[in-house]
């Protein structure tokens, strides 16, 4: 019977895996089509793109002749760990609420929580009185507890009036950009950054806050990694231990799959669901916080905040992970390949990165199908279907399409 | 000369994905017979139907009608052959007339607009001439249940239906209305329709049918005339084995009082009235109490007020001699009750979860399956084997089977297994057979009556007035949320249930019950 849970495992694994090869394939035939109608791109330069989409990562650029080099590039790797670092944490906050039955849309907003909570408290203690590493914890967990407390919101309304989550979600995100929008406004932060540039930026490093960089540098030297890959990691295998170890992971499932049984067994289905919200905000938060306190990142203050695309990514990493923690770890590296391999495109060939667009989006289809097929496969064999098996990830390829750029916010 | 039979089946097979449904399977009807159609659940009794009502094709096999090879393509081409069903679940729209409702498909227009006075004077006419009576102009969302079944029956009747198919009519009759159902049919034999009868209940069968015919796991058992037949020889045909259809009982030692109920009101969800109005009983030690009533007189929400699925708005409830009024369903449950639910797939089980983990649901947190937070899995695993081989609970990969894929059966034995072990005094068991076959009826009342026999109070509620007879120590009726009247089971008859079933034995409160 060991082997069958093995076999119900590796399913899941092909499915993704299948879904990754498919996605990539479309964006290669994509770099194809777009090469054959635009007499400006030479055949070898579509030959060049395919290479870039399937191994981009391990491209050094180009020689003296112009030609593609391949090799060991340390400073593509450590970029890739660097941008996984927030699409792992807005992918587990997705897939830790989903493990509840809950479709966590608004990790944009918690993930604007946490940067704006986070950002304030690294630079509003000021590093001469109180050390910057303990500056840099309270800032990060601070940053969590906005996130917990954002997130929360929808789940009080989904236990207590039974209000869709999905759509909670979507209003809190959009008050998250207003309140950060407004909050940055009206404080007088401004005073306290660096103000040479125009546009306000918030960079912690004016107060020398910093994520350490934990050696990483000298693997991967000239990149932006630092310690906060580590900690993403951790936190995944903590969740993982939570959602499938612990009593309270026990509870969460539980009400995810079926809310009136745990309600019957006298289970606290309506803190649960408020619990799970609260993590799944922490999380969001958390991945802003790591990212914003790096130490090697600037906060562009707008007129008009739109919603982090790391939010978004955030369902795609799930979805691709089947809400495995663990899992969550290797598809956030591999979305974080895909915006390195953009940066290639841009960089190397008449290409530009929204060709990395177009393979999220095909593998988010397909990951939905493949959840739809087994599924379909599930409810064939059983007496009566639950019928709340998920539908809700379809509507994310749109979101995808409309948020996914927001701009390099990298120094 | 015409054919003996007006509709044939023969060799019928019909096979979905993984499963065979209908195995060779033959169903002669003769003209003018009432005949029954035995078979437990997933006997294919229901596949048969679909076939003959042109819902499905079958692989193999041949339908005749008056000895003429038939091609029953979909339901249309079924009613054109004068085939009419009262299905389980009735197909009435609510919000219409029961005049609408019998001439809807069937209209009569002239220049696009209904012509409903000749429809309505063919409907009285039906209507006087087998005693259905019906208000026409009634919404069917106000009427009884069993006059809906009647505006079902005048449905096939209005559209000259030969053939009536009558898929478990008496499921939601109380015994008097049983008995008018039954005259009603022998009516329509004696003018010549030929009535084929769904059923699982051995009592009706003998009491109206002429011929039975049994099916068992999708084959064909055998067709015999019920004149020369017993319930003993049914049962074994349907099941396969001989059955005790007798539970074995002694006589009953009450001791103290486990549950104490105080004025117990519960608001409704679908109307404004409570749902539960006043009610006070207790159960002791060592008995069976059953409470009896038609489906939707306020048991269900009563077994909610008690376990705290709903909020009373007013009352007591004390198990054990603790008041839990006001507590929790975790505290409750701590308190004493264990609860086999109503629904076993919304509130018993988590479909999608592993067997192991079903069985654990309320007691995950005790420390035998847990240290510090974190579950020991192996003592779950453990436990899960001991609950399965002490309760035969079939399921393909051990603790590990997922829930869903397990028949409804072997779910509910698993539930009970769970309640049972959790060792309360007090045991709500909430239609614990329902849907269930012979077999594992035979099994589940062994339990109950194990667990009164322990020193258990056990609450049944049950819509099966022979499961309500046969198991109970004493029976209490609601009606209208109220418990209307306290009988031993040893001193009544169905017949005076039924009539407190319907409520005309108390005051004479009750609606239209013809």
């Amino acid at each position: 019977m060991r082997n069958l849970l093995d076999k119900e495992g590796t399913k899941k694994v092909l499915a993704s895996l299948i879904s990754i090869i498919v996605g990539l394939c479309v964006g290669a035939i994509v770099v194809i089509i777009v090469g054959l109608t635009k007499d400006s791109i030479p055949l070898g330069g579509m030959w060049d793109g395919v290479r870039l989409i399937f191994a981009g990562i391990f491209s050094t650029g180009r020689d003296a002749q112009g030609v593609l080099t391949w090799g060991y590039n340390a400073q593509a790797l450590g970029n890739m760990l660097f941008r996984a670092m927030p699409l792992i944490m807005t992918g587990l906050s997705v897939a830790v609420a989903n493990k509840t039955g809950l479709f966590n849309i608004g990790a944009p907003g918690q993930y604007l929580m946490g940067t704006m909570v986070s950002l304030m408290v690294a630079l509003a203690i000021p590093s001469s009185v109180v050390p910057a590493g303990i500056i840099w914890i309270l800032a990060f967990l601070s940053g969590c507890l906005a996130g917990a407390v954002w997130g929360a919101i929808p789940g009080v309304l989904k236990a207590f009036l039974n209000i869709n989550e999905v759509l909670a979600c979507i209003m809190t995100n959009w008050l998250a950009a207003n309140v950060v929008t407004w909050v940055f406004d009206v404080t007088n932060f401004k005073n306290v950054v660096e103000n040479t540039k125009s546009g306000y930026i918030y960079k912690t490093t004016y107060n020398g806050v910093q994520t350490p960089k934990l050696l990483l540098d000298k693997l991967f030297p000239g990149s932006q990694v630092n310690g906060g890959i580590l900690i993403a990691i951790l936190v995944a295998v903590a969740m993982y231990i939570l959602i499938n170890k612990t009593t309270l992971g026990y509870e969460l499932k539980a009400c995810g799959s079926n809310r009136h049984a745990a309600r019957y067994a006298g289970i606290n289905d309506k803190r649960n669901i408020v619990l799970s919200m609260a993590i799944a905000g922490a999380l969001s938060a958390g991945g802003a916080a790591l990212y914003w306190l790096s130490g090697n990142t600037e906060f562009y203050w707008s007129t008009y905040q739109s919603l982090p695309a790391a939010g978004f990514n955030g369902i795609p990493v799930a979805l691709l992970a089947v809400n495995n923690p663990i899992a969550v770890v290797f598809t956030g590296i591999f979305m974080a390949m895909l915006d390195i391999v953009g940066v290639q495109l841009t960089g190397y060939t008449a290409y530009n990165e929204y060709i990395t667009d177009v393979i999220i989006s095909v593998i988010v289809y397909l990951s939905a199908f493949s959840l739809l097929i087994r599924t379909m496969l599930n409810s064939k064999k059983g007496t009566k279907t639950n019928a709340n098996a998920e539908p809700a990830p379809a509507p994310a390829p749109a979101a995808e399409q409309t948020e996914i750029k927001e701009g390099g916010e990298e120094a | 000369m015409q054919s003996d039979y007006i509709i044939e089946m023969l060799n019928i097979r019909k096979e979905f994905p993984g499963i065979v449904a209908n195995d060779d399977i033959t169903l002669q009807l003769r003209r003018g017979e009432i005949h029954a159609l035995l078979g437990e659940n997933g006997a294919g009794k229901s596949t048969l139907m679909s076939v003959l009502f042109g819902l499905y094709q079958p692989e193999r096999g041949v339908i005749k009608k008056n000895g003429e090879v038939v091609r029953i393509q979909n339901p249309n081409d079924a009613t054109a052959l004068n085939i009419g069903m009262v299905h389980q679940h009735f197909k009435l729209v609510d919000v219409f007339t029961v005049l609408d409702n019998i001439i809807l498909g069937a209209e009569d227009t002239r220049l696009g607009f209904l012509q409903k006075k000749e429809a309505r004077k063919k409907v009285q006419a039906l209507s006087e001439k087998y005693k259905l009576s019906v208000d026409l102009d009634a919404k069917v969302e106000d009427i009884s249940v069993g006059m809906q079944q009647r505006t079902e029956i005048l449905k096939m009747l209005y559209r000259d239906n030969e053939i009536l198919i009558f898929d478990e009519p008496t499921a939601v009759l109380t015994p008097q209305e049983i008995d008018e159902l039954m005259e009603i049919m022998r009516g329509f034999a004696r003018e010549g329709k030929s009535i084929l009868f769904i059923t699982h209940k051995l009592n009706e069968i003998m009491a109206v049918a002429d011929r039975v015919t049994v099916l068992r796991k999708g084959k064909y058992v055998g067709t015999v005339e019920t004149k020369n037949t017993t319930k003993q020889e049914l049962s074994a045909m349907m099941v396969g084995r001989p059955v005790q259809l007798q539970v074995e009982k002694g006589e009953s030692t009450p001791g103290d009082v486990i549950l104490d109920v105080k004025g117990l009101t519960v608001p409704s969800k679908l109307h404004k009235n409570n749902a539960v109005k006043d009610v006070t009983f207790q159960v002791h030690a060592g008995e069976i109490v059953c409470i009896a009533g038609i489906d939707g007189n306020g048991q269900t929400e009563l077994v909610y007020g008690l376990t705290g699925l709903e909020k009373a708005s007013a009352g007591t409830v004390t198990v054990c001699g603790k008041d839990i009024s006001r507590a929790s369903i975790h505290k409750r449950s701590e308190a004493g009750i264990s609860h086999i639910p109503e629904d076993r797939h919304k509130h018993g089980l988590v479909l999608d979860d592993t067997l192991e983990n079903n069985l654990v649901l309320q007691s995950f947190r005790e420390p035998r399956f847990q240290s510090g937070g974190f579950i020991r899995k192996s003592a779950v695993r453990e436990y899960a084997e001991k609950i399965i081989g002490q309760y035969d609970v079939r399921c393909g990969q051990g603790p590990v089977t997922v829930a869903r894929s397990m028949s409804g059966g072997n779910q509910q034995k698993a539930i009970i297994g769970r309640e049972i072990d959790r060792g309360n005094p007090l045991l709500i068991a909430v239609q614990p057979t329902r849907g269930l076959d012979v077999g594992a009826i035979e099994y589940i009342h062994s339990q109950l009556v194990a667990q009164r026999d322990a020193g258990k109070a056990v609450l049944l509620v049950s819509l099966e007035l022979d499961e309500v007879m046969n198991l109970s120590d004493r029976i209490l009726v609601m009606y209208e949320g109220e418990i209307v009247g306290e009988l031993d089971p040893r001193k009544t008859t169905v017949q005076e249930l039924g009539l407190y079933m319907a409520g005309a034995k108390r005051g004479g409160k009750g609606e239209a019950q013809a």
